[in-house]
């Protein structure tokens, strides 16, 4: 009797050696397709030989010429768009965070009559296409004596930015309305609540907030490539690393757009590693509760 | 139906359950959509309406201010002591008047000009045209010695622009006009009982404490209103007129077509129309491939990195993480050179089989859009993942507790409590991203481009979204008029879905209060 229990426990125990075995074998398989591609884009980047793609993974010439040549060439200027795109995220990041901050304050802590509709608006809003309107808004940038102009994408960016307040509303929601309450006995006022009491409450959203603006600019294609056309001193990263795939760059920066990618890729990842748990907990917050 | 109900069904019948409130969601959602739509307007109406109430009754029952204030703003307030205010309200009066002699008039009556000499409507014809944006066409007219000389023509753009704009500053100006009237008598009844009224530093004070909420919200309405809902009713304008490629302002004009290029994607001009329809079926194909593929892959892997007996979880956990987090737009730049016909891929496999080996994996219509989706997975299993994980760690431990005394084993607890568990709480974030996915500009244009090419389409490529439809129509072909039409289609798509979702989570809501 025992022995047959304890045989059934060690093929119970080999049966699940196995499937963990198994699993251990499927994430492996899915690490290397998924690590691969970016395992080949850096070592492209230090690849000596020049052309476009080749047949073979590792160089066979091993350089670091290829990140000089980025920040050097004067055809294709990636120093300025680095630059350029750091400059414009800053700028709409610190306008961006304002105004979800005082839209989403609003929206959860102040109650006035015209709030409902106000929402409604903003819902009926955020389901146009981003970019449908974009000609117009290219048009209302000429007249203002701003096309082409790096400010054009800094209001692009930041504008609209009061539309996405729901993350930041559904933090304020929770935090507990007896604050304002004790602080209104208190004799402050609703200005002196938001500064005082939840601003410094809300710093895990103020870090989300402003880490997804920073990043926006940095990712953006549409606009870009739209608004400053064949303005190559104006361009952000993404499309003039995009323009160097264009079929008269290709042949001579295969392996620079290779180092432009992964100096891009760099300090984004790592905003994004820091921002993912927030990322979580704010796209399946409300979720959650329903 | 509570949540328990939903549990104690069996797996098909769950699954049957979700599909059926999916479809027997839709028209809802579009009831829903019209209620919106109705609501939205009744909500105008009930404004014009407030604005009115009481209209003539304040002016009779007024004094001389208050009367004096229906002709010029700010009257009432400076007979009732609130001088500042009053001056405020006379200057926004002047100001506005000002604005409508010298420009506003002059732009809105230009937005319909009755026949106008058109020298070549597009198609090379000489027409007399109405209802054309601006009086003047550009055209060349020989003086008295037979000298050629230019005549400027007006520009449509630039009048739709400032007409659009002259519109809705009548109406911000119309609100604040409403808005003196009914301080004026406010501002009468408190004199009237002896009180003397608020002074303007104690007002001005009001808005740091009880109308906070207009100095938060002004400066971001004031955002939208000029950089988002501004170019919305343009461009919804737009789509009623024939500002395409071969009416292209400055030099040529354009007019008022009503709902001719509604008619001509949905039947009137065959190749458009069937653009429209197999790109708007792609569309629909693409993100329910896109959205389930995403999410089915991205359960797996979640539920393989967290399974019990499982080592070096955050190891698994950050690989996936930061190939998640590198920028879309420079791995699908990435994907596209691997996967070019002379791209690494087919390199290899050239060199691997001896000769030239070339898989058209961007370039052949099925399997490109085989390839978008499958692509589409690399790049969106990880953010599944790592948004699932979260979800798996959430689920009550005393849900399992009570399944094992009950005797079930691991199968029976993973397809009882852990699979509906995550189908019943990722719903909505489900039908986000097929919303997501329906707008979905990055992978499929950074990766093939919409294309290959197809010759039948009306410039479009058999991979094309309608956004990226739309991208295309407005960058390279110019054809303003039909992109606002797809921008409009797309909207109406994506708000039926954001309705269901709506619909849905406010069901679940129910469901718990319920349970």
């Amino acid at each position: 009797m025992t022995n047959t229990s304890s045989q059934m426990k060690s093929g119970y125990a080999a049966k699940k050696k196995f499937a963990n075995g198994v699993v251990y074998a499927i994430l492996v398989v899915m690490c290397i397709i998924w690590v691969l591609p970016i395992v080949w884009l850096l070592l492209q980047s230090f690849r000596g030989e020049s052309g476009t793609s080749v047949s073979y993974l590792f160089p066979k010439q091993w350089t670091f010429q290829n990140y000089i040549n980025l920040f050097t060439d004067e055809e294709l200027p990636f120093g300025t768009w680095f630059l350029n795109t750091f400059i414009v995220a800053v700028f709409s990041c610190i306008f961006s965070t304002l105004l979800v901050l005082m839209v989403s304050y609003a929206f959860s802590r102040l109650r006035f009559k015209s709030r409902k509709t106000f929402l409604n608006v903003g819902l009926i809003l955020g389901m146009f296409p981003g970019f449908m309107s974009m000609a117009a808004v290219y048009a209302i940038m000429g007249l203002l004596g701003l096309s082409q102009s790096l400010i054009a994408l800094v209001i692009v960016y930041s504008a609209g930015a009061g539309l996405g307040y729901q993350v930041a509303k559904g933090f304020f929601d929770t935090i507990p309305r007896s604050l304002d309450e004790a602080a209104k006995i208190d004799g402050a006022t609703r200005n002196q609540i938001f500064w005082i009491i939840i601003l410094p409450l809300s710093k895990p959203i103020i870090v989300y907030t402003a880490l997804t603006t920073f990043i926006g600019p940095w990712t953006d294609y549409i606009f870009v490539s739209y608004f400053m056309k064949d303005n190559m001193q104006n361009y952000t990263v993404a499309y003039g690393l995009y323009k160097m795939l264009d079929r008269e760059y290709i042949m001579s920066h295969f392996t620079t757009f290779c180092a432009g990618a992964v100096v891009v890729a760099i300090p984004i990842t790592v905003l994004f590693t820091i921002m993912q748990r927030f990322y979580v907990s704010g796209v399946t917050g409300g979720a959650v509760k329903g | 139906m509570n949540y328990l109900d939903y549990m104690q069904m069996t797996r098909g019948q769950q699954i049957a359950y979700k599909i059926k409130s999916f479809f027997t969601g839709i028209p809802g959602a579009i009831k829903n959509l019209i209620s919106i739509i109705v609501f939205f307007f009744k909500t105008v109406f009930k404004f014009i309406g407030n604005g009115f109430k009481g209209y003539g009754q304040r002016f009779v029952k007024g004094d001389i201010g208050t009367k004096l204030s229906y002709l010029f703003m700010g009257m009432g307030n400076i007979f009732h002591g609130q001088f500042m205010k009053g001056l405020i309200f006379l200057a926004v009066e002047v100001g506005y008047f000002c604005y409508m002699i010298f420009f506003g008039v002059y732009w809105i009556s230009m937005l319909y000009c009755v026949e106008v000499d058109i020298p070549n409507d597009g198609a090379g014809h000489h027409i007399i045209q109405d209802g054309v944006l601006g009086n003047q066409a550009e055209m060349q007219i020989p003086d008295a010695l037979g000298i050629m000389h230019q005549v400027e023509g007006s520009d449509s753009m630039k009048i739709l622009l400032f007409g659009v704009l002259s519109i809705l500053i009548s109406v911000a100006f119309f609100v604040v006009y409403i808005v003196n009237t009914k301080s004026a008598y406010k501002t009468q009844l408190v004199k009237a009982a002896g009180e003397k009224n608020i002074s303007f530093i104690a007002e001005m004070k009001m808005f740091l404490d009880e109308r906070f909420h207009v100095t938060m919200l002004f400066i971001p309405v004031v955002g939208l209103l000029s950089f988002t809902v501004l170019p919305i009713v343009f461009t919804i304008f737009i789509a009623f007129t024939n500002y395409d490629q071969s009416h292209q302002p400055p030099h040529l004009l354009f007019w008022w077509v009503g709902l001719q290029n509604f008619a001509d994607v949905f039947y009137a001009n065959p190749m458009k129309s069937h653009t429209f329809g197999m790109i708007l079926a792609w569309t629909l194909v693409w993100a329910v491939f896109a959205t389930f593929s995403n999410y089915v892959a991205g359960i797996i892997l979640a539920l393989l990195i967290n399974k019990k007996g499982i080592k070096f979880k955050a190891f698994w956990r950050t690989v996936f993480v930061v190939t998640a987090a590198v920028p879309q737009f420079v791995t699908l730049l990435l994907m596209n050179l691997l996967f070019r016909d002379d791209g690494s891929i087919n390199l290899m496999i050239s060199a691997a089989v001896g000769h030239t080996v070339t898989i058209k994996w961007i370039t052949d219509p099925l399997l490109a859009k085989i390839f978008v989706i499958v692509v589409n997975m690399w790049v969106g299993v990880p953010y599944t993942m790592l948004i699932t994980s979260g979800l798996l760690m959430n689920i009550p431990e005393d849900l399992y507790e009570s399944a094992r005394i009950d005797g079930a084993n691991a199968v029976q607890q993973f397809t009882k409590i852990t699979l509906p568990y995550i189908f019943f709480v990722t719903t909505p974030y489900l039908i986000t991203t097929f919303v997501g996915n329906i707008n979905n500009f990055n992978v499929i244009y950074l990766l093939t481009g919409g294309g290959p090419a197809s010759t039948d389409y009306y410039q479009a490529g058999q991979t094309d979204l309608l956004v990226t439809w739309l991208y295309k129509l407005t960058v390279t072909q110019k054809d303003y008029n039909l992109a606002a039409v797809i921008g409009i289609m797309v909207f109406i798509l994506c708000a039926t879905g954001s309705l269901i979702t709506f619909n849905m989570s406010k069901a679940s809501k129910n469901e718990e209060e319920f349970s």
